[in-house]
């Protein structure tokens, strides 16, 4: 919930207050940060991002419409902004962004004695996320991390609302498969209820 | 019905979004594997929501670095402002300043972006 301070500013920010705009920056930069890292994969890139989606913010803020969070307001164009960079960097670099990117899968926590030093799910679950492809793992974190609609993803990656859903289900099949790759009953409830305790 | 034919329905089906076709309900509930394969799914899930409360951590560089590339920005929209205000400011000569200013802070940064890169390497 924002505070009616934040709204304040946000209101001294549509006015041209840079101080104001400041402010919301300094209040917002690390969500901010942490999107872009989780979409782009890396320290630097995320930073390109963040410096990006901010100077976007400063230039449209006057036409941020109070109804809707500043929040998801700047989520929305970090993902663009990340958008962006990832198709840029995939023609520098001439790499295969394509959906069906296979990345090596070398299933580290396969022996359930290794994988009980591995530390919890979350762990688990932010490693598995950097091993998907970058377009499989935007749409999931946007829309499982972030609760972005379907309709806002395809906007912002600038895809159709149906390819959004069809990385998503790759995305979550990716995931599962990477955190649960023995598959059997007795492992899901015994490891994972464990992982799940120690998790929250 | 194959498990693995009924794997990304499972993915899709898990947060509502969709239903599951009679024939795969109807496999779900005899087949052992699906059903392990969905609470993998929803556990998933529940760790990805709980991700939206943790932040990536980094060095307070970037903070800095952001306000630094904001600045000439914001002297860019100041000079826009008195522009605005000041009615008998020469049409022309105000759109030529802005642009400077425009051009210089794009300069701005960029060169702050090489500074921190160099900052980093360094
Ligand atoms: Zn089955």
């Amino acid at each position: 919930m924002e505070s009616e301070k934040f709204d304040q500013l946000i209101e001294e920010a549509r006015e041209g207050d840079h101080r104001a705009f400041e402010s919301l920056v300094r209040q917002t930069y690390a969500d901010t940060y942490t999107l872009a890292f989780r979409l782009v994969g890396n320290e630097e890139d995320a930073r390109d991002v963040v410096q990006e989606t901010y100077l976007r913010a400063h230039k449209g803020i006057q036409k941020f419409r109070g109804d809707a969070q500043l929040s998801t307001w700047l989520h929305r164009i970090t993902a663009n902004c990340a958008s962006t960079f990832l198709g840029r960097r995939g023609r520098d670099r001439h790499e295969q962004l394509q959906d069906e990117t296979d990345v090596v899968d070398d299933h580290p926590q396969r022996d359930p004695a290794q994988r009980a030093d591995l530390g919890d799910l979350r762990s688990h679950l932010v490693e598995a996320l950097m091993h998907l492809p970058p377009k499989l793992r935007a749409v999931v974190v946007l829309r499982d991390i972030y609760d972005m609609s379907h309709q806002s993803i395809a906007e912002q990656l600038d895809i159709t609302e149906s390819a959004a859903k069809v990385r998503l289900h790759r995305a979550r099949k990716r995931l599962r498969e990477r955190l649960y790759p023995l598959n059997d009953e007795g492992d899901l409830e015994g490891g994972a209820d464990e992982e799940d305790a120690r998790a929250m | 019905m194959q498990c693995e034919t009924v794997s990304l329905q499972l993915a899709e089906f898990v947060d509502g979004d969709s239903n599951l076709s009679l024939e795969t309900g109807r496999h779900v509930e005899a087949c052992l594997r699906c059903q392990a394969e969905l609470a993998q799914y929803r556990k998933l899930l529940r760790a990805l929501t709980m991700l939206r409360d943790q932040y990536v951590t980094t060095d307070a560089s970037i903070l800095d670095e952001l306000l630094d590339a904001l600045r000439p920005v914001a002297s860019v929209h100041r000079i826009h402002r008195l522009h605005h205000r000041n009615k008998k400011a020469a049409y022309v000569g105000g759109i030529a300043a802005a642009a400077t200013a425009t051009a210089a802070a794009g300069a701005f940064v960029i060169a702050s972006r090489l500074a921190g890169r160099q900052r980093l390497a360094g």
